[in-house]
């Protein structure tokens, strides 16, 4: 379990990271989300005891990170950004170095097999670090994360450099120690945290702007009353119909998607479903509808929408104050 | 610190930097002592010990310039300042391990030692007084060559950085001559390596100057410490 209180960093003036809350609980997979530079790295480096934090506390198990740096570190396994791997070493050395400076009491043959199995490592444990492919490298980068079995991954951006089927394997992987390890896990694939997280954080400019489960996310900025219609006709009277109806607050008309139709992106009062007057006036005019969809945002278009400035207020969960 | 020490000195041989330190320093205290004792026909090792000053401070960064900057630029510190040790730990460790390589090189003066008892009788006491008198000094000038490397990430600049730190403490003595101000070149004098250094080489034990090698070693090792707590809270 991690909790984190009102973390803060500042290098000299300016302020990395301002206030940053959160909690993730046992056997929870935390997503952490933002642009570059919008201190995610610098929370995760703060959790793990690499930096300190300028103010607030981070307790991981229950032990303050700050005040006894030690055993709170025992409990964490980090993968940084890039992987500190000793490249003249063979993998084998080097996870048995990990192995020592943890001071790891399992047994050492099994446990160090059974992270090379996790990773799919076990074949290439004799060769030397810096003759492996870049995936390899993050493999193994991983595989010294797990040494120990700390119950507190900290995961930044581990599935770069990947081939799609490696990523696979991997989140694949992360969801399996998610059920008895708490995961924090960043990354800039956002398909990535919407399939292997229970619950995403976005980060910008060093606050929390959202905090919710990626599907409550996308419902909270969904736009149900906004409708994508193709519809075959003429463009300047289905426009001028359409925008007569009751309850439109407004209808333009998109490109030429095939001969004749166009696309129309309808936006509707809010708690308006327009979807059944479309159809009747399509009818009554003799109108084909080719196609009707809602809007659903992705998490990409969330991340967007957060991130330039759209909407933070409505994003942020309405209790987020009882979460202090 | 075990783990850190055994991998530290394991990266010294795969890393070449053993081959070469050992390769260089043998092969300089080789002429050094073919020039001083068999060359000049005497069993004196004195002149020759006093020279070795100068190949400790030449070659100590060579071992001391990868100890911290390397690290730094792969990226490795993260896994060490991360890992459930102490920073004492962690530089301690690094520390024992080019101390121990230092020990490889030094150990020389007794083969030398030995090739010398053919020709002539050798003062065993003298050149057991001066091992401790390299150890002692080689103590003090890896903690600050490793300081040196801790402040840099560039292993060149960590050398050069090194070299030029040793080389200023040697010249102390020098500096205080031309210094008139009484009590500057006392302090200067007293702070010098090579003065208490060439006591040893004489045969004379001074615990003062025991005293003083541990106490820089362990100066220059705390602050690398701090070096590193800083770094953690800047």
């Amino acid at each position: 379990m991690i909790e984190v209180k009102e973390l803060t960093k500042n290098y000299g003036d300016k302020q990395a990271v301002k206030g940053i809350s959160f909690t993730v609980n046992d056997g929870e997979i935390l997503g952490f989300l933002g642009p570059n530079g919008a201190g995610k790295s610098t929370t995760m480096n703060m959790l793990t005891g690499y930096i300190s934090s300028t103010s607030g506390t981070a307790v991981i198990n229950g032990v303050d990170i700050l005040e006894d740096p030690i055993k709170a570190k025992a409990n964490i396994g980090y993968l940084p950004e890039i992987p500190p791997l000793y490249v003249d070493m063979t993998v084998k050395a080097y996870l048995n170095f990990i192995y020592d400076l943890r001071k790891c009491k399992l047994p050492r043959k099994d446990h160090l097999l059974s992270v090379c199995n996790l990773c799919k490592i076990t074949d290439v444990k004799d060769r030397i670090i810096k003759h492996l492919s870049k995936g390899y490298k993050q493999r193994v980068g991983l595989a010294q994360a797990l040494i120990g079995n700390p119950p507190v991954l900290i995961l930044d951006e581990p599935t770069v450099g990947l081939d799609p089927s490696q990523m696979k394997e991997i989140r694949t992987l992360i969801k399996k120690l998610g059920k008895s390890h708490t995961v924090i896990l960043s990354s800039h694939i956002l398909s990535e945290i919407q399939q292997v997280c229970d619950r995403v954080i976005i980060i910008d400019k060093g606050v929390v702007a959202a905090d919710d489960t990626a599907d409550n996310l996308s419902k909270k900025m969904s736009t149900d009353h906004r409708l994508i219609v193709r519809l075959e006709g003429d463009k300047d009277e289905i426009l001028t119909k359409l925008k007569s109806l009751d309850g439109i607050k407004s209808v333009t008309a998109d490109l030429e998607k095939e001969n004749g139709v166009f696309e129309y992106e309808i936006e509707a009062m809010e708690n308006v479903d327009l979807r059944r007057k479309i159809s009747d006036v399509a009818q009554e005019n003799g109108w084909a509808i080719l196609l009707m969809k809602t809007t659903e945002l992705t998490l990409e278009d969330i991340f967007l929408k957060i991130t330039m400035g759209e909407g933070i207020e409505n994003i942020i969960p309405d209790d987020k104050g009882g979460e202090n | 610190m075990g783990a850190i020490f055994r991998r530290e000195l394991g990266a010294f041989f795969t890393s070449s930097i053993a081959y070469v330190f050992l390769g260089v320093f043998y092969l300089l205290s080789g002429m050094l002592f073919y020039i001083n004792t068999l060359a000049s026909g005497t069993s004196d090792m004195a002149g020759y010990l006093s020279l070795l000053f100068l190949a400790i401070i030449m070659l100590v960064p060579v071992l001391t310039m990868k100890t911290f900057s390397e690290e730094k630029k792969q990226k490795t510190d993260q896994g060490l300042l991360t890992a459930p040790i102490s920073l004492g730990a962690m530089v301690l460790g690094k520390y024992f391990a080019v101390f121990v390589m230092y020990l490889f090189g030094i150990s020389i003066i007794f083969v030398h030692a030995v090739i010398l008892s053919f020709f002539g009788t050798v003062d065993w006491t003298l050149v057991a007084s001066n091992y401790v008198a390299l150890v002692l000094m080689g103590a003090a000038c890896i903690a600050i060559g490793m300081l040196v490397s801790a402040l840099t990430e560039n292993q060149v600049v960590a050398a050069v950085g090194g070299i030029f730190s040793l080389l200023f403490i040697f010249m102390l003595d020098f500096v205080a001559g031309f210094i008139d101000i009484e009590f500057i070149s006392d302090i200067l004098t007293s702070l010098s390596f090579y003065n208490k250094y060439y006591e040893f080489t004489c045969g004379i034990f001074n615990l003062s100057s025991v005293l003083f090698y541990v106490s820089v070693a362990v100066v220059f090792n705390f602050l690398t410490v701090r070096i590193f707590e800083k770094r953690r809270w800047s």
